[in-house]
């Protein structure tokens, strides 16, 4: 690796001012992105900062509705230990525990996953199912980006200069909803999703009063498919209607041939993982009260 | 070059002090500096598992870490693992079990058993794959070392059961 200094702020206003005054930063979280990153020459940094000593970055804040918020450096491990994202949040509790093996979740965050913003990334098409938010601090001051607008292109996202990812925000569960990302890999662990697809459900009265669909892998950024949530809003929750919804995210997708699968095959993945996330959401959301 | 830093750990339960670079990785401090050369450079990107290091209480790959982020915790290698000449009930099981041939992997195969088993004294079998799949083999295709990790639990349960 080429040589850079090191610095871990203690503090936000610390951090916001480090970042201002160092055009060639780079922020560490786990590292597991950017030192593989810095290590190929991939990028470049003159100083890492590490945020790990930032409070707020490591706060996990269960809200009593239940709504969520995770600071941007939490270990992927300490979501899916945690006995009441297990209860709340299946399937984050879930996705933490498939980013890459232990020793991977012992550091990796889901603040590095979004930032890094790969279309592979995992957590991110659940992100968006769950329609969270990505809250941000700069020199301007804080604002908050809806997960599904935050990535703008392959490791690409809409941070400015200077500004910092502080934490990401899940709002309060509709009641009777459910949540869920499935991917498809050739292993059982340790694997790039070819295709994997994240959706939430909500009932009332017996039908569909609310749904949300993203994919990963499929497109240059994770990709939400407004379309296929909507198509359900109104319906009875019957597999025609999933099948349809899950139609509608194949159509919106355009993956690339690589060694993990051609986009034909791809394709047809879509179809298959978006049904079957809306079946387990589907599956929680009637077991929810 | 940037300057060095001095970085205060605890290594196998003794305070080790080093001087690193910023960019270098813990691998490389515990490997070059500190000369304890247990950990294992495999493939330098997270993937193979043969750097596996107890960092404060979890497992990491010692590749993605910079030494400087090690500055006030401690450490254990598989150098930590035996007392004085006794070996642990992992080293011993993957002795009995055949469960190295080469043994470039088994340091960190030995290191991330001794996790699993303080957080699962008795792991089923998909446990303990799941846990160590981010351990790579390329000798002896993973059984035996499933079949040792099982074994140094029973050994280690049975002897704690004796004990009390
Ligand atoms: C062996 C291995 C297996 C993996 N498996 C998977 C997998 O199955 N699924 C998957 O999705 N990913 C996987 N990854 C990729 C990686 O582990 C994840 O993307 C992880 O979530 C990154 O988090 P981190 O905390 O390590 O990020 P870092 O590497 O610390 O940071 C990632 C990026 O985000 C930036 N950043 C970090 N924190 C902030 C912040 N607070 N504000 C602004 N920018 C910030 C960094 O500068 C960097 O560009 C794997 C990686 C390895 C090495
Ligand atoms: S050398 Fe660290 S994981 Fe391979
Ligand atoms: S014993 Fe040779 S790689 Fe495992």
């Amino acid at each position: 690796m080429k040589a850079f200094d090191y610095a871990a702020p203690a503090s936000l206003p610390e951090a916001v001012g480090l970042l201002a005054s160092q055009p060639a930063a780079r922020l560490l979280a786990g590292g597991t992105d950017l030192l593989v990153q810095l290590r190929s020459g991939r990028k470049q940094a003159d100083v890492v900062i590490d945020v790990k000593k930032i409070p707020e970055l490591n706060e996990i804040t269960l809200a009593p509705d239940h709504s969520l918020t995770i600071g941007a450096a939490v270990p992927c491990y300490r979501l899916t230990d945690h006995p009441a994202i297990r209860t709340h949040y299946p399937a984050l509790a879930e996705v933490a525990s498939w980013i890459g093996g232990t020793p991977i979740q012992g550091r990796a965050s889901l603040g590095g996953n979004l930032c890094n913003s790969a279309p592979s990334a995992d957590s991110i098409p659940l992100l968006i199912a769950l329609s969270a938010s990505a809250h941000l601090i700069g020199p301007a001051g804080r604002r908050s980006v809806p997960v599904e607008a935050f990535c703008t292109a392959p490791g690409r996202n809409q941070l400015a200069p200077g500004e910092l990812l502080v934490a990401i925000h899940i709002p309060a569960p509709a009641p009777h909803s459910g949540a869920a990302y499935l991917r498809f890999i050739p292993r059982n662990e340790m694997d790039i999703a070819v295709v994997g697809a994240g959706a939430s459900l909500t009932l009332a009265n017996g039908l569909i009063a609310a749904a949300r669909l993203a994919l990963s892998s499929v497109a240059p950024t994770p990709l939400f498919v407004p379309a296929a949530g909507e198509s359900l809003i109104g319906q009875a929750p019957t597999p025609a209607a999933l099948e349809a919804a899950a139609q509608l995210a194949q159509a919106a997708a355009s993956p690339i041939s690589d060694m993990r699968g051609s986009a034909a095959y791809r394709r047809h993945l879509c179809a298959v993982m978006a049904r079957r996330a809306l079946e387990l959401a589907l599956a929680r959301a009637q077991e929810s009260k | 070059m940037s300057a060095k830093v001095q970085v205060q750990t605890t290594i196998n339960n003794e305070p080790v002090e080093f001087l690193c670079e910023p960019r270098q990785s813990l691998l490389e401090c515990l490997r070059d500096i500190v000369g304890l050369t247990g950990a294992k450079e495999g493939c330098g990107d997270g993937n193979c598992g043969s750097c596996t290091v107890r960092l404060g209480d979890r497992i990491v790959t010692s590749c993605l870490v910079l030494g400087v982020e090690a500055a006030g915790q401690s450490i254990t290698t598989v150098e930590g693992l035996a007392h004085g000449n006794t070996l642990h009930p992992l080293q011993k099981a993957f002795l009995e079990n055949a469960a190295l041939q080469c043994g470039i992997c088994t340091p960190g195969f030995l290191i991330a058993a001794d996790a699993l088993l303080q957080k699962h004294p008795q792991p089923t079998e998909e446990q303990t794959r799941f846990w160590l799949a981010n351990n790579l083999c390329r000798c002896t295709g993973y059984d035996k070392i499933i079949r040792a990790v099982q074994a140094a639990a029973h050994e280690i349960n049975a002897n704690s059961g004796a004990a009390q």
